[in-house]
């Protein structure tokens, strides 16, 4: 099985990794990369604990392969706080409680912060259709959707604020 | 298994006509790698044809759009005049699994990965819908009912492939739809499928139309007698009703975890009604 030679770019650095023609990027990062924070579910593309972004694009990072994903823009988990500064989703999700075991948070967060660049001021129902391919068997949802509904609208506030 | 990413479809077309053993095309994978993953497949030989240029286009031809293998359905989603020509075949497409799976999964990938419940397939035919079939010989444009012939199994040949769909001009005053059933409304696998596009004339009354249902046979069915039913009339509650009878006994489903029989073969006929009344309303403007 001949081993395939990446370079590609994960939260703004660049990366080279070797990896077997049919590793998962999921995989590729986890135990090659040592970046545990995207987190295998189902691994079928079905619970999205494995989110992240190629070209900001969301996608479930086992269903890409670790061969595909050279000379892209990857955006995991890891790239998401700013040194100890956490992002108002991860923020809101902790005062919301929105998370209990914490597998699932990492797809959310990452799938939250994907809606909210393209729809900054969402409804309730747009929140909870965006993330149907992000299952959570702890909180029943309602914490995840409010906390996210709560950063959008704080987010709206500051961008309001920095405006004026 | 061997990764092959070539950067030209005559060199995509080399390696797959030399390969020995099972062969794969990757475009968008959520088909493919969830089949490798559960052990229903073990390709020696994945061609990944999202380095060949063009794969991600969506380019005007001839009124028309033509839609490359790579395009994902979130893209396509995104392309106003898409949207705007083939509602039908774009709310089919944005049916198919989740956000994430928007992201990568592909037209051309539901099309060839020959399930009989695909969503968008129905919809593509509707539209008459035409794929370019790149090979060893020269490409050929197939209408898109003929890729499937039989659940997993398309009508391509050893080297070949589809580098894209065609999507001809819609006529004046033609509208188009697709509905699918299933127990939710979100994340799951068609039961029963059906796509209707029709065309009315000045005065109102349908001149063509084409039908098609999905998940109620081994591959889509086309329902020619359902269009053949619709043209002619104002699309009146009879010929609606006239519709879901035809429709209904063109389905020729199967009892599976999904649905039963019995089910699927009158809902065949209530979507066909509901999606040709949606598909009428379009028409009309």
């Amino acid at each position: 099985m001949g081993a395939v030679h990446i370079s590609t770019t994960i939260n703004g650095d660049t990366v080279e990794y070797i990896c077997r023609p049919d590793e998962s990027l999921l995989d590729v990062l986890r135990d090659r990369l040592g970046m545990t924070g995207s987190k295998e579910g189902c691994g079928t593309g079905d619970c999205g604990a494995c989110s992240v972004t190629i070209d900001g694009r969301l996608v479930c990072s086992c269903l890409v392969l670790g061969a595909e994903a050279g000379g892209h823009e990857i955006e995991t988990i890891e790239g998401m706080a700013d040194g100890d500064k956490l992002h108002p989703l991860q923020q809101s999700f902790l005062e919301h409680a929105a998370l209990q075991c914490g597998i699932c948070t990492p797809g959310f967060l990452i799938a939250a912060r994907s809606l909210l660049e393209r729809n900054p001021d969402p409804t309730e129902t747009e929140v909870r259709y965006w993330l149907a391919g992000n299952l959570c068997r702890c909180t029943g949802y309602d914490k995840i959707v409010r906390a996210v509904m709560d950063t959008a609208k704080d987010m709206k506030k500051k961008g309001r604020r920095n405006a004026a | 298994m061997r990764y092959e990413a070539p950067d030209t479809i005559k060199a995509a077309v080399g390696v797959l006509s030399k390969a020995r053993g099972t062969s794969r095309i990757l475009a968008g994978g959520t088909d493919l790698l969830v089949q490798m993953r559960s052990g229903m497949l073990e390709p020696d030989l994945i061609v990944d044809i999202k380095k060949i240029p063009g794969m991600f286009d969506i380019t005007s031809e001839k009124g028309g759009y033509r839609i490359g293998a790579a395009v994902s359905g979130a893209e396509l989603g995104e392309h106003p005049k898409v949207r705007k020509f083939w509602p039908g075949v774009v709310e089919a497409v944005e049916l198919i699994g989740s956000t994430q799976i928007q992201g990568r999964a592909t037209m051309v990938g539901n099309l060839c990965n020959a399930s009989p419940a695909a969503d968008s397939v129905p919809a593509l035919i509707t539209a008459g819908a035409v794929a370019r079939v790149v090979g060893p010989k020269r490409a050929r444009n197939v209408p898109v009912e003929e890729i499937a012939i039989a659940p997993g199994k398309t009508s391509l040949k050893k080297g070949e492939f589809v580098a894209s769909i065609f999507l001809p001009k819609p006529k004046a005053r033609s509208g188009e739809a697709y509905l699918r059933f299933i127990p939710r409304t979100e994340m799951d696998i068609a039961v029963v499928g059906a796509g209707v596009s029709l065309t009315l004339n000045a005065k109102g009354k349908c001149t063509d139309a084409r039908v098609a249902l999905g998940a109620v046979g081994p591959r889509a069915i086309v329902v020619d007698k359902a269009a053949a039913a619709l043209i002619g009339t104002t699309v009146d509650k009879a010929t609606l009703d006239k519709l879901a009878e035809i429709c209904s006994a063109a389905a020729k489903p199967i009892d599976d975890k999904r649905g039963t029989k019995a089910f699927r073969i009158k809902v065949a006929g209530v979507l066909a009604r509901r999606a040709a009344a949606i598909a009428l309303k379009r028409a009309k403007g």
